[in-house]
């Protein structure tokens, strides 16, 4: 390590420097497809050792049949114990041996799967994603479903049943789309479900969805493109094609009034959300709705944070969202209240801001203050290469939604361009008072 | 070592694609990659407050963190929680800026701003983008140095923090985890009680109690101030002198408290925390561990990644692998100045509890045994190979420059990490799994439905059982 010495400085004279804007964000990449028909995607950057290999494939809970719910995600558990050439136990082990991490996440539309390892690694990696990818069922037994479906159902204990408010988001899906609309049942799915899915189901779903060409990877870190083209060529080379799935057509399903569900948890304090149906991911509106997010609860400035638990005090937490997706997403409201003070008070002053917001916009100063913050965000996410949310992660998520993988500049521009009266108009059009779902949690009687 | 197995190294592909490729065997890595550790640049403001410069140049992003070596661990009797609420304070009101003025600030600028206590440190962390590092610098200074403690920000504070700890009493973790310190340290050690303190302390804290906190704690010659990121020493220099240099101590250094020596755990026992309708019991198994000053830092690195350090290890294993009893086990020793505690810990699911609790300790007999080979080879090659891409942002950087700072660690440590992994040996990995766990002696914690899990835990005599109430974990009801 180089160490410079101590160093006394003296400032002489106060310097001035200038606010400029911040530099044009540069992601590069490069594409190809295999003939198996997977897409890959390679980005190069040198910061540390590391290489992260990313694979998305283009099927989440929404795929799903009824009675078989949470079963993409359980079938997520499964890729990580062993395949063709790799027995039981021995993906994680070799990775460990090399340095390396892993981890998988399912979502309604796609399952992603990364590994970390350090640059020397990269064959290991393309090795156990390819494997994993061609000969999955190789190694697939019954047991290894039960051993899977039980740890799938401790992770839903531990972070839905046993956790404060856990069932709200599982019961907000089901209010805010009917019965047989994909985005009705949770992604973790329901227990009896868990209980039912079998060995011919993990056959099926593979055969149906893991198919290369429904499937996209980047590797991307301290890689030389052309070596790892001609590595990944290599390592996928013997994966048969398969067929790729019928993109999914779902008719938008309107809510029709408000839909209004109390549900009790073990709970100190009562909780409101407020949920609408909005547009999918960058359609029209969407990022507008971010920006509508913001400008209700980002920060102590936003309206609803600073009515509710800064001046009135009768709140102790407040969030905003617009959770996209691809089908469709929704946009949340979530307000717990302060001990002694119920979610009637909140309604009241939610509704007020939000019809305020619909009459007369935000001030030029809330939308610049909330683009600043969304344009430092894209900053902020290129410091990560690897591992959720990394800039792999990224370049395979806007491949998957708009089929270009350097899609930042894009994606920073619906943000650039709003207006006061664009953010106005989707709160009037996206967020009717009289069209929404209003599912409370109230404490338990003792 | 993982490097001499009798692997062939491959440096070049050759293997045409149309062949396919070879499964037989994992593929072999290539060399290891050369360690590039970032350049340290340590320098000095006029007024001798050290700063510490390391440049990231590839995200147009910069970190500067102000570190004081105080933190909640030197929280005096009484005033426990000190530390933590004057942190948050100083974001509510400092020169001539209210609270909703700096947020407003901070938001516009696309910077996060937040101070926070440690056990042995308080940190106040800038992250922005490069253009707008000048306007961020001088709200962090006037939070830093001209913080003013409004009366009604603190009232509202402290609403909100009793409002928290009330909340506590609805999660199963936070409450075996508030149980297993208050076991271990009791009420009177400052480790035994949350860092942002007990309900009681919080209602009687004044706007002149946290002034004179800060007074001792937030000082130039008790600080370090670390910049990582798309920045020049040379161009960063003078904009911290201006911001940071004419900052002075308004008084002499308070002498640091010592924390009281804490008693070890002395005998098994199991302490039961009732949660009716728990889906999962919410475990925590161990004792007091060891201090981050140990010469036994790098054997325990090594002994805790193969009993529940890593995915591989023998907590997870057995208890998420080969039984399905959790999503996940794990351990840790975490390590302070003064010696933290040793923690196995899972939630685990309800009528699997008393065979979780035989697995638990299954393994921390077991860890006790000479290790395998394969066991010690892959942890330490685990923890060692994956070092160097954990100095990937300035995110990161800024916290191993943190450790450095609080623990005063050997200027030559991050360069020295990996071969000191490497030199454990198996003796030593037994060596200090005997000498730091003593399955004979550790306290056990359950927070989970006590009518389901009494009984079956009863009949495993494993040791006695205490029954807490919630009230005798987080004190009376706010």
């Amino acid at each position: 390590m180089k160490r410079v010495l101590a160093l006394l400085l003296v400032a002489i004279a106060a310097p001035t420097f200038a606010q400029t804007p911040p530099p044009k964000l540069e992601v590069t990449s490069t594409q190809f497809t295999l003939p198996n028909g997977l897409t890959v995607i390679l980005h190069e950057d040198h910061r540390v050792p590391m290489v992260t290999t990313n694979m998305w494939y283009h099927v989440g809970s929404a795929r799903e049949k009824p009675g078989r719910t949470g079963f993409a995600h359980l079938f997520e558990h499964l890729m990580f114990m062993g395949s063709g050439h790799v027995k039981p136990g021995e993906f994680d082990e070799w990775l460990e041996e090399s340095g390396g991490d892993n981890n998988g996440s399912t979502e309604t539309d796609r399952t992603n799967y990364w590994i970390n390892v350090p640059s020397n690694a990269i064959q290991l990696a393309l090795f156990l994603e390819s494997d994993r990818m061609g000969y999955l069922l190789e190694s697939m037994t019954p047991k290894t479903v039960d051993a899977q479906r039980d740890v799938v159902k401790n992770e839903r204990r531990q972070s839905y049943e046993n956790r404060p408010y856990g069932m709200a988001e599982p019961t907000l899906g089901e209010l805010l789309y009917p019965p047989d609309y994909p985005y009705h049942w949770p992604v973790i799915g329901y227990m009896p479900d868990l209980t039912a899915a079998s060995y011919d189901d993990v056959v099926e779903f593979y055969k149906s969805y893991y198919a290369p060409a429904n499937a996209s990877l980047v590797v991307a870190g301290d890689i030389d493109p052309a070596r790892t083209r001609a590595l990944v060529e290599k390592w996928f080379s013997d994966v048969q094609k398969g067929r790729a799935p019928e993109q999914m057509h779902v008719p938008e399903v309107p809510l029709a009034g408000v839909q209004r569900k109390t549900i009790t948890d073990r709970v100190q304090l009562p909780r409101i959300y407020d949920a609408w149906l909005t547009p999918p991911h960058f359609k029209a509106g969407d990022a507008a709705l971010d920006v509508v997010a913001d400008i209700l609860a980002g920060g102590k400035n936003s309206r609803l944070y600073k009515r509710l638990v800064y001046d009135m005090q009768i709140a102790q937490d407040v969030n905003a969202e617009q959770a996209s997706a691809q089908l469709s997403s929704s946009f949340q409201i979530v307000v717990t209240a302060r001990p002694g003070h119920t979610v009637a008070e909140l309604q009241k002053v939610i509704d007020e801001e939000i019809g305020k917001l619909q009459a007369t916009g935000p001030t030029d100063h809330e939308l610049q203050r909330s683009v600043n913050q969304i344009e430092a965000s894209f900053y902020n996410r290129l410091e990560r290469v690897g591992g959720f949310g990394g800039v792999a992660d990224q370049l395979n998520a806007y491949y998957t939604d708009t089929g270009h993988p350097d899609y930042f500049n894009e994606d920073l521009a619906r943000y650039r361009v709003l207006t006061t009266a664009d953010v106005r108009g989707a709160a009037q059009k996206y967020l009717p008072l009289d069209k929404r779902v209003e599912l409370t949690v109230e404490p338990e009687k003792p | 070592m993982r490097y001499a197995l009798s692997f062939v190294v491959v440096l070049a592909v050759t293997v045409a694609a149309q062949q396919g490729p070879d499964r037989s065997h994992p593929p072999a890595p290539g060399p290891t990659p050369t360690l590039h550790l970032p350049a340290i640049q340590k320098l000095k403001l006029s007024n001798n407050l050290p700063v510490w410069v390391v440049e990231l140049h590839k995200v147009p992003v910069a970190q500067v963190n102000l570190v004081v070596r105080s933190g909640t661990a030197n929280d005096p009797p009484g005033h426990f929680g000190v530390a933590s609420l004057t942190a948050a304070m100083l974001e509510e009101g400092a020169d001539s800026k209210t609270s909703l003025e700096i947020a407003d600030a901070v938001d516009f600028l696309g910077a996060d701003l937040a101070a926070t206590s440690g056990f042995d440190a308080s940190v106040v962390r800038l992250h922005v983008p490069i253009a707008r590092l000048g306007n961020a610098l001088s709200i962090m200074g006037d939070v830093v140095e001209r913080p003013t403690f409004p009366n009604d920000e603190l009232e509202r504070l402290r609403q909100q923090r009793l409002t928290s700890i009330l909340q506590g009493r609805d999660d199963p973790p936070t409450i075996a985890s508030v149980a297993y310190a208050r076991v271990l340290y009791g009420p009177m050690h400052r480790f035994g009680t949350p860092q942002f303190g007990t309900a009681a302390i919080i209602k009687a804290f004044t706007p002149d109690d946290l002034r004179s906190y800060y007074t001792s704690a937030y000082r130039p010659d008790n600080g370090v101030l670390l910049a990582v990121g798309d920045v020049t020493a040379a161009s960063l220099i003078p904009q911290l002198e201006r911001t940071f240099g004419p900052w002075k101590a308004s008084s002499q250094a308070p002498p640091a408290l010592k924390l009281p020596e804490a008693p070890q755990h002395a005998g098994r026992q199991i302490y039961l925390v009732d949660k009716p309708g728990a889906a999962q019991s919410q475990v925590r198994i161990g004792w007091i561990g060891v201090q981050r000053s140990t010469p036994d830092y790098f054997p325990i690195q090594v002994m805790n990644t193969i009993l529940g350090g890593s995915f591989s290890s023998r907590l997870n294993m057995n208890l998420r692998e080969v039984h399905g009893y959790t999503y996940g086990a794990s351990s840790q020793f975490d390590m302070r100045a003064d010696a933290g505690p040793f923690t196995a810990a899972a939630g685990v699911q309800t009528d699997k509890t008393a065979d979780a609790l035989k697995e638990f300790f299954n393994e921390l007999k077991g860890i006790l045994k000479p290790v395998p080979d394969d066991d010690l080879e892959r942890a330490k090659s685990y923890v060692a190979f994956r070092y160097p891409g954990t100095f990937e942002t300035t995110g990161d950087i800024s916290r191993r420059l943190e450790d450095a700072i609080v623990y005063r660690l050997p200027d030559d440590y991050f360069s020295t990490y990996v071969q000191h992994i490497q030199a454990v040996t198996a003796a030593d990995v037994e060596r200090v799994a005997k000498k730091y766990i003593d399955p004979e002696k550790l306290a056990v914690v359950v927070a989970g439905d006590r009518e389901k899990i009494e009984g079956p835990i009863r009949a495993l005599n494993l040791a006695p059982i205490k029954v807490l109430t919630i009230d005798e974990v987080f004190g009376p009801k706010p």
